[in-house]
């Protein structure tokens, strides 16, 4: 009986892990076809990746469109909470609702709605639109996480720098924003997450350039094949590294 | 300090972000909501206040067994994905010994961070006809001929669930380790079985936890259409699915907009449903 716990953790384990020990396992299969037997190991597809310059494109617009829309989404988000944290302002609270209404809503929705404007515009899609539906959804993560940060400690500090004849726009870059810094980079780093990984709003709003969640999707429909592997593999790799690292920094000083 | 241009100045901080949610949100919104009420006669469109799109919702038969897939998926995922997840979180919780229990944790949300496409990808190379599972089951002599798992709805469901599983562990979780052990100390005390404990102490305090876990899986597996459009093959359709359908193949962006709005109404019904017990503030 003191067994079943270890024994429910251990197929839970299974099943989580069984799509992606499978999805890496396969990615270095040597053959055209990533199901059982396998056999290999090579690292043929992770060449064939490498030397996919659609791909390679498709990783950096990818990039691209994540730092630009976070670093907007960012800088909209923290002028709004200082702005509704320092200011007395009338119907704050509706402001509030606005800014995070968008979270409530669905991509799909959300995507929805930029598109039908565009076409009626006639505004072609393109990178720049998927960026910019991209900084829609992560305005309000970004305001939200830096609004709940603003405290009272930062409100004091802000005021001594007042007191001692600095203007708003020198207290918010010299006291403001160096106190704020971990949250916004939380905030930053998070909507980039999100934004790298997001697929049909970016697969509604591109066409000719598009990310990688969109340029995986057309590969997907030449059938299963290790090349799709490798790429899944390596997009999993970096993200792993990238939360560990921001585990390692991030809790390893705060235990210090 | 005159409070008259402390408030412009404060209007000039908020109003970027205001301008943009507006401009790029909330416009785009109303236009959508026009649209639903607007009709394609041949290629263009007739803008109006016509109920006709929301009218083919009811009449024609695919849109009505897209919203009862919708529905019948979101619910079974919703209820599996508890089931599941509950009792992980519970081992996390109180038998994986406290040292251990963040690396648990980490190892259990891990494959999270796999590409959202990727991860369909994965689970269709897992259950396809020469798959992992058929080739496992195969050896083992337990079926003779290979099972038909991808393209059904069970693929479906199953792909959502491992997803949602990984969430719901860790909002329960969080749930889990907040509670004081003083409440089942005190239940036991005054005579209660185990089961009697869990079922009047336990669970009642943590139902706000799970009800808001469930509704947040609600909202995001109805609105999804990678899942189902990679896992569920042709044989039935997703509301988001005849959404996707609706732009691409007619171009058809009135009933496009009447079906996404019907998609936020059922949303909305389902947050008044469990309002009383959601703890959105607290995630």
């Amino acid at each position: 009986m003191r067994a079943l716990p270890w024994l429910a953790l251990a197929l839970a384990f299974a099943f989580i892990y069984l799509p992606v020990g499978t999805l890496v396992l396969f990615s270095f299969q040597d053959g055209r076809v990533p199901v059982p037997p396998f056999t290999g190991p090579t690292l043929d597809w992770y060449a064939a990746v490498l030397a996919d310059d659609d791909l390679m494109e498709a990783l950096l617009n990818s990039l691209v469109v994540a730092v630009g829309s976070s670093a907007l989404a960012c800088a909209l988000g923290f002028l709004a909470a200082y702005g509704l944290a320092r200011h007395a302002l009338p119907a704050s609270g509706l402001m509030r609702g606005l800014l995070i209404a968008p979270m409530t809503v669905s991509y799909l929705i959300v995507g929805l709605g930029l598109l039908i404007v565009l076409n009626r515009l006639g505004v072609g899609v393109s990178l720049w639109t998927a960026g910019l539906g991209h900084a829609v959804i992560n305005l309000p993560l970004c305001f939200a996480i830096v609004f709940a940060s603003m405290g009272a400690q930062q409100h004091n500090a802000e005021r001594a720098a007042r007191d001692l004849g600095a203007d708003e726009v020198r207290v918010i870059v010299l006291v403001t924003v160096p106190m704020l810094a971990p949250a916004l980079l939380a905030a930053f780093f998070l909507s980039m997450t999100l934004s790298w990984d997001e697929f049909i709003i970016a697969f509604l709003l591109t066409r000719f350039d598009v990310t990688l969640p969109v340029e995986i999707w057309s590969l997907l429909r030449s059938g299963l094949s290790p090349k799709t592997n490798a790429v899944g593999s390596l997009v999993f790799l970096v993200s792993v590294a990238v939360v560990l690292a921001a585990e390692l920094i991030v809790f390893g000083r705060r235990r210090r | 300090m005159s409070l008259g241009t402390e408030t412009r100045a404060g209007w000039g901080f908020v109003a970027p972000a205001l301008l943009w949610t507006t401009a790029f949100f909330v416009a785009p919104f109303l236009v959508m909501a026009a649209m639903s009420l607007a009709t394609l006669e041949g290629r263009s469109l007739v803008w109006g206040l016509h109920l006709d799109n929301y009218a083919r919702l009811f009449s024609q038969g695919y849109l009505l067994r897209a919203v009862a897939v919708s529905l019948e998926i979101t619910v079974t995922v919703t209820l599996v994905s508890v089931l599941l997840a509950y009792p992980l979180a519970w081992i996390i919780a109180f038998h994986v010994p406290k040292r251990w229990q963040r690396l648990a944790l980490l190892l259990t949300i891990l494959p999270f961070w796999t590409s959202y496409v990727v991860r369909s990808y994965a689970w269709l190379l897992v259950l396809a006809r020469e798959g992992v599972v058929n080739d496992t089951l195969l050896a083992l002599g337990l079926i003779a001929e290979p099972l038909t798992l991808a393209n059904t709805r069970f693929a479906t469901v199953t792909g959502f669930v491992h997803f949602f599983v990984m969430l719901l562990t860790l909002t329960i979780y969080a749930n889990l380790v907040q509670l004081s052990p003083n409440y089942a100390r005190a239940a036991r005390d005054l005579g209660a079985s185990g089961l009697q404990t869990f079922r009047h102490v336990i669970l009642p305090l943590t139902l706000p936890g799970i009800v808001t876990g469930a509704f947040l899986t609600f909202v995001l597996c109805i609105g999804d259409y990678i899942t189902p459009q990679i896992l569920g093959g042709n044989n039935e359709l997703t509301v988001p699915q005849v959404i996707m359908v609706q732009l691409g193949r007619r171009a058809d962006f009135p009933l496009a907009s009447a079906l996404s709005l019907m998609l936020m109404g059922i949303v909305t019904l389902a947050y008044l449903a469990c309002a009383r017990w959601l703890r959105l503030d607290r995630l």
